[in-house]
């Protein structure tokens, strides 16, 4: 069965479009990322889903039933927002049991799910305590726990790790995956943090102006990006974007990944090192090249490279790539 | 913290300045009070003198507790002051939140419609409103003046809310709706409670100015059994003879429950004037 399925939503604010045609279904368990650069349309998109905006045109449909004008509470969803929006005025299980006594479930039942979800949180030394006596990832902990306790259809992650350190980040992420692996449940992740949408995703969704660039999972958008767009928004550090070295239509561009990049003394590619990045495990080389243009090598381990040395850079024709002067991919460039 | 904000001699000039201003806000309040337990010759005599044994005297509070009905004045302030307050609050965080909330046609025409209550003084609709009051019969009953001071507080309790409102997660209320609490419940579990401190700001600007308001019941509720304190006062003023110290004693006791509930809402209110500045 399809936990979500979207058909050509369409959302306009005024006369701004913001979303057009978005035809989308995730499957039942499936992790779905929508990745994509600040004002894609991205968390637009997940409020729809969530039934916080309604859709100008298009149906929405949850666990097979049509919600595209059913109120947000009746759709079956629980959403975990970025600023963890818990109430201040409760306390950690009154938040989390806020949502289920709207439902008129039972007081057992209530407080069952809430035991289940701090155990699975850890969360049971801080149910007394209210949001403002919790830190930052108590109170994502908190806000992850009153979704999960309303067994939803469909969880929805708006930006979650975008308020927290860059350790702790870390940890919910894998947290999150954790969670879904142990609850098995259909989950929409929004974020524009590349990393978080490789590491997390069943599938990505690349959104940009309101469209789906691609979708697929994260090895098949690395591995093969259908255009120049998903190419350089995916892999850190992105795609080197250079003048082709071999003959290529008017105005194409070559793409090569930083870590497919190698030091080759008669390489085509010429330039001097314009700047040393050394990570201790990884070492990224800022070249400037005679055409002009900026690439990046990625190395494993250390070398001993200095700042304007001349160097020459060399790659594999497979692990290349051609766009046209749109960004299209060329298959046979 | 900078050595500048902790150097005495600065310290000194805050507090100087601090201290001047509560003199001069604070003497004609003690200039009315002291006055107010002193004989009407002492009065004239010597204006700023404190009462003592010879001059001091309470045929001021005798007066004005014999002549008139002052309790009934006191009531009548009292509850036209928070019955104003209370729906200036309501009306005006529930237009607030419809403001700042929702997207609708003709949004920011009513929201510029609302503060222009504010440029234009409601008294010059005076007669219009005498008109109108005496075609409802609402002429002598205390509704007059609560209909006239929360449609004067609205405007403003509009304007200062909604911009307070705004800053509310707009998150947190999206939690709220997917929790399933309805737009009422949203508005006073989640929105009021945090936009309290805007809500005693308005309560004060607009307390006062109503307490002690001379026009409005002057002109819609002169009966004897709907005078408010103010205008009960007027008795002891004529045209020729002014009993100072009738006058003097009702007004140092009209202070009073002025300042029982500015103490009840200042805790909120230094919060309200603060909140923004210090996060």
């Amino acid at each position: 069965m399809t936990a979500l399925k979207l058909d050509r939503v369409c959302k306009s604010f005024g006369k701004v479009q913001v979303l057009h045609d978005i035809d989308l279904a995730v499957e039942e368990g499936e992790f779905v990322v929508f990745v994509g650069p600040s004002g894609c349309g991205k968390s637009t998109l997940l409020r729809v889903i969530a039934g916080l905006e309604d859709a100008t045109s298009g149906r929405v449909e949850i666990g097979g039933a049509e919600v595209t004008r059913t109120p947000p509470a009746k759709r079956g969803i629980a959403m975990v927002f970025q600023s963890y929006a818990l109430y201040p005025h409760l306390d950690a299980r009154g938040n989390m049991a806020l949502g289920l006594r709207q439902e008129g479930q039972p007081k057992g039942v209530i407080a069952e799910r809430i035991a289940e979800a701090a155990r699975i949180l850890s969360l049971e030394p801080y149910l007394d305590r209210r949001p403002a006596e919790l830190s930052g990832g108590q109170r994502q902990r908190v806000a992850i726990g009153r979704a999960i306790t309303r067994q939803p259809r469909l969880f929805l992650f708006d930006e979650p790790l975008s308020n927290l350190d860059a350790a702790l980040r870390m940890n919910t992420r894998i947290e999150i995956a954790q969670l879904h692996r142990t609850l098995g449940a259909s989950m929409i992740y929004v974020t524009h943090d590349q990393t978080e949408a490789m590491t997390l995703a069943d599938r990505i969704v690349v959104l940009r102006d309101g469209r789906i660039e691609q979708t697929g999972s994260p090895m098949e958008l690395y591995n093969d990006p259908a255009n120049r767009f998903v190419a350089g928004f995916l892999g850190a550090p992105s795609m080197n974007f250079l003048r082709p070295v071999s003959a290529a239509p008017e105005g194409a561009v070559l793409g090569i990944r930083p870590e497919h990049l190698r030091p080759e003394p008669d390489g085509p590619i010429r330039g001097a090192i314009a700047h040393v990045e050394r990570l201790g495990g990884d070492t990224n080389i800022v070249v400037d090249t005679e055409s002009g243009e900026q690439a990046t090598i990625r190395m494993f381990g250390q070398h001993p490279a200095k700042v304007g040395e001349p160097i020459a850079m060399g790659f594999d024709a497979r692990h290349a790539f051609h766009f046209d002067a749109e960004g299209r991919r060329l298959r046979n460039g | 913290m900078p050595a500048a904000r902790q150097s005495p001699l600065n310290s000194f000039a805050a507090h100087a300045a601090l201290i001047a201003y509560t003199l001069i806000a604070l003497f004609p309040v003690f200039v009315i009070v002291i006055n107010s337990f002193k004989s009407r010759q002492a009065i004239f005599r010597e204006p700023l003198a404190l009462p003592d044994a010879e001059s001091f005297s309470l045929i001021g509070y005798q007066t004005v507790m014999k002549q008139g009905d002052f309790a009934l004045y006191f009531q009548n302030s009292l509850i036209v002051t928070l019955a104003s307050l209370f729906f200036i609050l309501l009306f005006g965080a529930m237009a607030a939140f419809a403001l700042s909330e929702y997207r609708f046609r003709g949004n920011l025409l009513m929201g510029l419609y609302l503060a222009l209550g504010i440029m234009i003084p409601i008294r010059i609709g005076t007669v219009a409103i005498l008109q109108m009051m005496v075609a409802t019969g609402l002429v002598n009953t205390l509704w007059a003046l609560i209909l006239v001071y929360t449609a004067q507080g609205l405007p403003l309790a509009v304007f200062i809310l909604s911009e307070f409102m705004r800053q509310v997660s707009d998150d947190l209320k999206n939690a709220g709706r997917i929790d399933g609490l309805s737009e009422y419940r949203i508005f006073f579990r989640l929105v009021v409670p945090l936009v309290r401190p805007a809500l005693a700001t308005v309560a004060v600007f607009n307390m006062i100015p109503i307490w002690n308001d001379l026009w409005f019941p002057l002109i819609l509720a002169p009966a004897e059994e709907v005078k408010t304190l103010t205008l009960g006062s007027q008795v002891f003023i004529g045209q020729f003879v002014t009993d100072w110290n009738a006058v003097l004693s009702a007004l140092s006791l009209a202070i009073l429950p002025v300042l029982v509930l500015y103490v009840i809402f200042s805790r909120q209110l230094i919060r309200g004037l603060t909140s923004g500045a210090v996060k």
